[in-house]
C-alpha cells in the first residue's frame, strides 16, 4: 500500500506582497442597502447569511440607502464627522510628536475612525468598553479631553496613569473606557465577565468588547464566545479586521473559515459583517447589537470590515511586506470622505465648511497639545515622580516595596 | 467550638462572605450544582441562587478572565480553578492583567478577586494534580499569595482575602481538606475532629493576610514552612527530639519578615520546607531574607528541603514528597552540624 502522496504543509499567502499590483477582487462587496435588516429578536439560526455579507449604508453616490439607512440626523452625521476628523488629525499630530521624539510610540487610526467613533455614538453614559490600543475613537466621541490623552503619551508630570502605561494605552472608567492592556484579546472575556455582572446586578448598562483580526486567533477570544454563549451575556463583541496583524495578513488567523464573523454561528451568537468605514453602517449595527444585549437577548458578534492605512505602529514599516499602493486600491473607500461627500449630498456640508472645519480642528488639536507639553514630555520637562512607580501596585503598600521605596531613596 | 473539616471551613468562609455581600459571587469547574469535585461549595447555589454560584465552562482562561471583568463592575468573584495544576491557562489573565489592573489604570479599575486552588500531593495524582506552584504567583507584583495550614486559618484567610482590594491567590493543600497529614501515609488518616486548629468559630472572624502562626515554640532551629508541610515539620520535630521553632506563614506575600527574622536571630539556624521543586522555589526567596537580615546570627548554612527538581511522579510519591524523615534529617544535620 505506498499508493498515497507525501503530505504537504499549507500556509496560507495574501494575494500580493511588495511590488505586485494590489487585488482585493477576492473581497466580495454587496451593494450598499441590500442586507436585510432583521428584528433584534431575531432567530440568530435564520440569520447565518449575514455573517457572509457586508451590511452597507452609503452608496458610491454618497446616497444613503437601505433599511440600516435613516438612524441620524444632519447634526448626529456631522458631530461625527467632527469627531472622526479630529481622530484623525490628532493622530497625524501624535506621530509628529512621536517622531520629534517627544514620545516613544505611537499607533494611529488611518482608515478606521469610522470604528470606534460611530460605535460609541450609540451606547449609553454607563456602558463599557473594553477596547484594544486602536479605539480612541471612543474616548473622542465621549468627549474625553484632548490635553488628557496627550499627557498621558507624553507620560508628562500630568499624566493620569502617572508614567506607568506606553502611549495609548487609556483608560477612562467615567467615560466608559477599560484600561487598555496592550496584551492582546485578554480584555475580550473580560468584556463578557463585565457583562455577565450587569445581568448578576439586574443592572442596565452593557458591555462592548474589542479585539483585532489577527488576535481572534487567541483562547480568550473563544472562551469569550464561550461565556458569552453560555450566560447569554449582555455583551457586544467587536472584532476589526483591518486585514493586517503587524505584517501577518487576516488570513493567517482566518485559516479556511468564510470570515471572522462566521466563528460566531457555531455558538447560536447572532453575527453580522458591516462595512468598517461607513460611519452610517457602523453606527446602524452598533445600535442593533447594543439593543439587544439590553434587552437581554444576549451577546452580538459584528465584524467591521475596514483597513489599516497606516503602519502598525510607529516601530512598523509596511513597504516590508504589502504594495506601497494597497491602501489606495481598497475597496471601502476612506470613512471621512465618504462621510463628507454623505453629507454634502444632504445639503448639510460643503467643501468650503469642511476646509474650515479642519482647520478649526487642527487649532484646537494644536492649542491641546501646546498645553499638554507645557507638563512636559517623556524626556523633557514635568515628569510623574519616581515615588509613583511604588505606589498602586497593591491598595496599601506592603512592607518590602515600602523596603524597597526606601532603597530606591524615594 | 465546633470543628470541622479544611473543605468545610472554607465552604463556610465562602459561605460566611456570600451572606455579608451581595457582591460576593462564587463559580468554577462544577462548583455549581454538584458543589465541587472537593465539595468546597457544596450547598452555596441552593442557598443563594444561580446567579451567584454557578458552574463554568471547562476554561480556566474563561473563569479568571470573566472574574476579572466582574471585579471591574464592581463585584468580588470568588472562582475556583478545580486544580493548581490546571491554572496555566489562565497564567496570563492573572498576571497581565488581575495583577496589574490597579496599578496600569493608576486605580481607576481595581480587582478584588481570590482564585482559590487546590494545591500540593500526596493523594496519588501525579503531575497534572499535585503541583505546588506558589512560587510562580509570589513572583508576580500585585498579587498576594495565601496557602493555609488548618481549618481555622482557612476560613478567616479566606474571608480576609474576599475582602481584600486586590487579587489572592488562594491555595488550599488539599491532602489537608480532610485531615492534618504529618506525611506518614502509611498511618490511618487522622481526623481535623482530634486536631485542635480544627475548631473553626461560627460566623465572621479573620486571620489577616502577612501574619505568621508560631505552631511550636522552640530553640534549637527556626523552620519555615507553610500548607502541608507545618505538619510534616511538627511530625518531624517529635520524632527527633529537636527542639524546633516551627513558623507558618501562612501568607507567602505579603511576608511576615518580622516574625521569621525574630525567630532566626533567637535560634541561630534556619530549615525551610516546601512541597514545590527545589530551584526558585519560594524557599529560595526565604533562604536570601534570612541571609540578608540574619546573617551575624547563623551558626549553621540554611538549610532546603523540599520537593527534588522533577516533575511530580505518580508511583515514586512518597520518594518525592518531603516528608518526615527527610525533614528530620535536616534538623539533625543542621542541629549537629553535620
Amino acid at each position: 500500500m505506498n499508493d498515497r502522496s507525501p503530505l504537504s504543509l499549507h500556509v496560507p499567502e495574501p494575494a500580493v506582497r511588495p511590488g505586485g499590483k494590489p487585488d482585493f477582487s477576492s473581497v466580495r462587496i454587496p451593494s450598499a442597502g441590500s442586507v436585510p435588516r432583521p428584528e433584534v429578536d431575531v432567530d440568530p439560526e435564520s440569520i447565518h447569511d449575514l455573517a457572509f455579507s457586508i451590511i452597507r449604508v452609503l452608496n458610491r453616490e454618497g446616497e444613503a440607502v437601505g433599511p440600516w439607512a435613516g438612524m441620524l440626523s444632519d447634526e448626529e452625521l456631522l458631530e461625527g464627522l467632527r469627531h472622526m476628523m479630529t481622530l484623525r488629525t490628532f493622530d497625524a499630530r501624535m506621530l509628529m510628536a512621536q517622531r520629534q521624539g517627544k514620545t516613544s510610540f505611537y499607533m494611529q487610526h488611518m482608515g478606521e475612525e469610522a470604528v470606534s467613533c460611530a460605535f460609541r455614538k450609540a451606547l449609553e453614559p454607563g456602558d463599557m468598553n473594553f477596547p484594544t490600543y486602536r479605539q480612541a475613537g471612543l474616548l473622542i466621541a465621549a468627549g474625553y479631553s484632548l490635553v488628557e490623552m496627550m499627557n498621558e503619551i507624553f507620560s508628562n508630570e500630568k499624566d493620569p496613569l502617572k508614567g506607568r502605561q506606553m502611549p495609548v494605552l487609556y483608560s477612562s472608567k467615567a467615560l466608559g473606557f477599560f484600561s487598555v492592556s496592550g496584551n492582546l484579546a485578554t480584555q475580550f472575556i473580560q468584556a463578557v465577565g463585565w457583562a455577565m455582572a450587569s445581568a448578576i446586578k439586574h443592572d442596565t448598562r452593557i458591555a462592548a468588547g474589542w479585539v483585532g483580526d489577527g488576535a481572534t486567533a487567541e483562547s480568550d477570544f473563544h472562551a469569550a464566545l464561550v461565556f458569552a454563549s453560555t450566560y447569554a451575556a449582555p455583551v457586544v463583541l467587536n472584532i476589526v479586521n483591518n486585514q493586517w496583524a503587524i505584517s501577518t495578513f487576516q488570513g493567517i488567523a482566518r485559516g479556511g473559515a468564510g470570515t471572522f464573523a462566521a466563528r460566531g454561528l457555531g455558538f447560536g451568537i447572532p453575527s453580522l459583517r458591516v462595512d468598517g468605514n461607513d460611519y452610517l453602517a457602523v453606527y446602524a449595527v452598533a445600535r442593533w447589537a447594543i439593543e439587544r444585549a439590553r434587552r437581554n437577548l444576549g451577546p452580538t458578534l459584528v465584524e467591521y470590515v475596514t483597513y489599516r492605512v497606516g503602519a502598525h505602529s510607529t516601530s512598523d514599516d509596511p513597504a516590508a511586506y504589502r504594495p506601497k499602493t494597497e491602501s489606495d486600491s481598497w475597496p471601502l473607500g476612506d470613512p471621512v470622505i465618504r462621510l463628507k461627500n454623505h453629507l454634502i449630498l444632504r445639503g448639510a456640508w460643503s467643501e468650503a465648511r469642511h476646509k474650515q472645519a479642519e482647520a478649526e480642528i487642527l487649532d484646537t488639536v494644536v492649542t491641546a497639545q501646546k498645553e499638554a507639553e507645557s507638563h512636559g514630555t517623556l524626556h523633557a520637562g514635568g515628569k510623574p515622580s519616581v515615588r509613583d512607580m511604588f505606589e498602586g501596585v497593591y491598595a496599601e503598600m506592603p512592607p518590602h516595596l515600602r523596603r524597597q521605596r526606601q532603597q530606591a531613596g524615594v | 467550638m465546633p470543628r470541622k473539616t479544611m473543605v468545610e471551613a472554607i465552604r463556610d468562609g465562602m459561605d460566611v462572605m456570600m451572606g455579608r455581600d451581595e457582591n460576593v459571587v462564587v463559580f468554577g469547574e462544577d462548583v455549581g450544582y454538584f458543589g465541587g469535585v472537593f465539595r468546597a461549595t457544596q450547598g452555596l447555589q441552593a442557598k443563594y441562587g444561580k446567579s451567584r454560584c454557578f458552574d463554568a465552562p471547562i476554561s480556566e482562561l474563561g473563569i479568571v478572565g470573566a472574574a476579572i471583568g466582574m471585579a471591574a463592575y464592581g463585584l468580588r468573584p470568588c472562582v475556583e480553578v478545580q486544580f493548581a495544576d490546571y491554572m496555566y491557562p489562565a497564567y496570563d489573565q492573572i498576571v497581565s492583567e488581575a495583577a496589574r489592573l490597579r496599578y496600569r489604570s493608576n486605580g481607576d479599575f481595581t480587582c478584588p478577586l481570590v482564585v482559590r486552588m487546590p494545591t500540593g500531593g500526596g493523594i496519588s495524582g501525579g503531575q497534572t494534580h499535585s503541583q505546588s506552584p506558589e512560587a510562580l504567583f509570589t513572583h508576580v507584583s500585585g498579587l498576594k499569595t495565601v496557602v493555609p495550614s488548618n481549618p481555622n486559618d482557612a476560613k478567616g484567610l479566606l474571608i480576609c482575602a474576599i475582602e481584600d482590594p486586590d487579587p489572592v491567590i488562594f491555595l488550599e493543600p488539599k491532602r489537608l481538606y480532610n485531615g492534618p497529614f504529618d506525611g506518614h501515609h502509611d498511618r490511618p488518616i487522622i481526623p481535623w475532629s482530634k486536631h485542635e486548629l480544627g475548631e473553626v468559630p461560627e460566623g465572621h472572624y479573620r486571620v489577616p493576610l502577612g501574619k505568621a502562626a508560631i505552631r511550636r515554640e522552640g530553640a534549637a532551629i527556626s523552620v519555615l514552612a507553610y500548607g502541608t508541610m507545618v505538619h510534616v515539620a511538627m511530625a518531624a520535630a517529635a520524632e527527633t527530639g529537636i527542639d524546633a521553632e516551627i513558623i507558618d506563614l501562612r501568607s507567602l506575600l505579603p511576608l511576615d519578615l518580622e516574625t521569621i527574622v525574630a525567630s532566626v536571630r533567637k535560634t541561630g539556624r534556619c530549615v525551610i520546607i516546601h512541597e514545590a521543586t527545589l530551584t526558585s522555589g519560594f524557599g529560595a526567596e526565604l533562604s536570601a531574607l534570612v541571609q540578608e537580615n540574619c546573617f551575624f546570627e547563623l551558626e549553621a548554612p540554611i538549610r532546603r528541603v523540599t520537593g527534588w527538581d522533577t516533575p511530580y511522579p505518580h508511583a515514586q510519591e512518597w520518594d518525592y514528597f518531603p516528608g518526615p524523615q527527610r525533614v528530620g534529617r535536616a534538623f539533625l544535620e543542621v542541629v549537629n552540624g553535620e
